[in-house]
């Protein structure tokens, strides 16, 4: 079974600052294959959030290359950027950023608004999303009438329907209590089940064990990766 | 992305704080309500008077004494009207004769020097219907009152001496006698010195206050100052073309012709030209709403750095984070400047229907006032619009 990888990190830095500087990270090289759920895993202060922005391309690295779906970040203008997260990754924030003015409905089709897909299609896919999340029934709602839980649905429905590459999940369950964050968990199994590619950056170890794959950050560097094991045993 | 998408994005910033964006918006609509108000009030007072030109019609000329080539006081003859009437195309003549160093006065009572600037004049009997105007009360000159000591008052002759009701009995003092009020004219638009004048016959002026010259060896009433001349409608140039030869074939440099009507025409176009003061209060209005546009667009931005970010995050460019910011400033503005058109546009029609004037609102008002507020809408957004496109991803989500 030949799979590709969507995300390749070689020797990556990021230094912030000069006086003195900020060190944020000091070399992470690691892979990631299509279809694997993995958790980035590390305290805060460890270079977590810097790594999940440069995965995300919000942020250029200071050295060493990010390839994401085979494309080296550092040879695209800010335009191909904006367009290569349009088209090939989906984000989940903890706060869920779900406009409050417009539906539930609207939320999820905004995910393709920037990715050239004409508004009928938009919506039609974000039906489609909110089916795979469990939430058709609240499509007409607005963010504000659903629970915790419902929302990050709504968000991951969002990150889903473009069909990207990869998801990055900022720490998804972060504002929920444990009960609905063990059902988000889930459906990111499910999900992932059914083929999406999804790395999700938490500081809670408990939560990362329950993936298939866990990334340790500590100090801007992976101190360990537990897919040093062959994946078949898992 | 489509344009579609643009508005509808740009709307939901404005439709997620009303009150803000109304708030916003209403400096905008003072601004531009003041400006279509203005430059339709005063098409619209101009359609007013150019209608009244044209029911008062254009076709009356006036022959008057003009200055002699001596520069002393020129005399009309007395056959003048009479010649004029055999013109061909002239449809009537009428004319009146000023009467010098003769005044009117409610009573003896009232000194001298109060003259209230009203002047006597004989009248031909014709006279109110070819200068266009009638009585408002009482009688005109008839055959008989024209040589008793009888008088009909110009509107504001009559409004000067405190005449306002024609009662049987009523005199003025005029030239040391008493002279009966018979009726009092409505306003005279196309010849405004009757208005002013107190109204007498030719045989009554020459029998009560020797106005009188000679003509053909023997003493008649006049001569008369203006001729008036009402000429078919097509033919007014060529008949004006010879009404001085015609008055005074003697002299005919000695005559001033002219078409009254021109005159308000004139004043039409004055009347057109707007009031610059409202004007400018309109544009200060304008620019104090463009500041309060600016104002709300750079704390939008600063309140929605999450929503940037996310935008951001979902791929949206620099430029159409950009674009969206503009185009909301934009629509912002254009919402005042629809609103404010709506307002200055009822304002004309109220007050132009209170007038009886015909509503008229510019095109360049409306599409002035619009195209104003755009522009207003895209200066004040600009800056706010480049500050959110350079705001970082990870800046604009680290707030939150």
């Amino acid at each position: 079974m030949s799979r590709t990888n969507v995300l390749e990190l070689e020797q990556v830095t990021k230094t912030y600052g000069s006086q003195p500087p900020v060190h944020a990270l000091r070399g992470v090289s690691f892979t990631v294959r299509s279809g694997e759920l993995v958790a980035i895993v590390g305290p805060s202060g460890s270079g977590k959030s810097t790594l999940l922005h440069i995965l995300g391309t919000l942020d250029r690295p200071s050295g060493g290359t990010v390839r994401i779906d085979g494309e080296d970040v550092a040879t695209l203008t800010d335009r191909r950027l904006a367009a290569l997260r349009a088209r090939s990754i989906g984000f989940v924030f903890q706060q869920f950023h779900l406009s409050e003015h417009t539906t539930v409905l609207e939320n999820v089709a905004d995910g393709l608004l920037y990715g050239g897909v004409a508004p009928a299609e938009r919506r039609e896919r974000a039906a489609e999303a909110l089916i795979r999340v469990g939430l058709a029934d609240r499509a007409g709602f607005r963010p504000g009438a659903l629970s915790g839980g419902q929302r990050q649905r709504v968000a991951i429905a969002r990150a889903l329907v473009g069909r990207p590459a990869i998801v990055l999940a900022d720490e998804p369950t972060g504002n929920l209590d444990s009960k609905t964050g063990a059902a988000i968990i889930e459906l990111l199994h499910e999900l992932n089940a059914d083929g999406a590619t999804i790395l999700v950056i938490t500081h809670d170890s408990g939560l990362a064990a329950r993936l298939p794959r866990q990334l340790h950050v500590l100090d801007g560097r992976i101190v360990a990766d537990s897919a040093a094991r062959p994946m078949e045993d898992a | 992305m489509r344009l579609s998408d643009q508005l509808r994005v740009a709307g939901i910033g404005i439709r997620a704080r009303r009150l803000r964006a109304a708030l916003s918006a209403l400096g905008i609509a003072i601004g531009t309500a003041a400006i279509v108000a203005v430059l339709g009030l005063s098409a619209s007072s101009q359609a007013g008077l150019l209608a009244q030109i044209d029911r008062l019609g254009t076709n009356l000329l006036t022959a008057n004494t003009g200055q002699s080539f001596t520069g002393g006081a020129a005399q009309l003859p007395v056959a003048a009207p009479q010649r004029i009437s055999h013109l061909p195309d002239v449809e009537h003549v009428a004319h009146a004769g000023a009467i010098e160093n003769t005044n009117v006065y409610r009573s003896p009572l009232i000194p001298v020097v109060e003259t209230n600037a009203l002047k006597v004049r004989a009248a031909s009997l014709n006279l109110p219907e070819v200068i266009g105007t009638s009585v408002a009360q009482g009688r005109w000159l008839n055959p008989a009152t024209e040589r008793q000591p009888v008088t009909v008052l110009g509107a504001l002759a009559a409004q000067r001496l405190g005449i306002d009701r024609v009662y049987p009995g009523q005199r003025i003092w005029l030239k040391n006698q008493w002279f009966y009020v018979a009726g009092i004219l409505k306003p005279a638009t196309l010849s405004t010195d009757i208005d002013t004048s107190a109204l007498i016959g030719y045989p009554a002026a020459e029998r009560y206050l020797s106005y009188a010259t000679v003509d053909k060896g023997k003493a008649v009433a006049g001569p008369p100052t203006t001729v008036y001349v009402r000429a078919r409608t097509d033919k007014v140039e060529s008949v004006q073309g010879v009404l001085a030869q015609t008055a005074n074939p003697e002299s005919p440099s000695d005559v001033d012709v002219s078409q009254p009507s021109d005159a308000l025409t004139a004043r039409a176009a004055a009347k057109g030209a707007f009031n610059s003061l409202f004007l400018g209060l309109g544009l200060v209005a304008l620019i104090v709403g463009a500041v309060g546009v600016a104002n709300i667009m750079i704390i939008s931005v600063l309140e929605r750095r999450s929503e940037i970010g996310l935008r951001r995050a979902l791929g949206a460019t620099r430029g159409q984070i950009r674009t969206q910011f503009l185009s909301e400033a934009v629509m912002l503005a254009l919402l005042g400047g629809v609103a404010g058109v709506a307002a200055g546009a009822l304002t004309t029609a109220i007050y132009a229907s209170t007038k009886g004037w015909a509503v008229v609102i510019p095109v360049q008002a409306w599409v002035g006032g619009i195209g104003a507020a755009i522009v207003i809408g895209a200066i004040a957004g600009l800056l706010p619009a480049l500050r959110a496109a350079r705001l970082s991803p990870t800046e604009a989500l680290r707030t939150l």
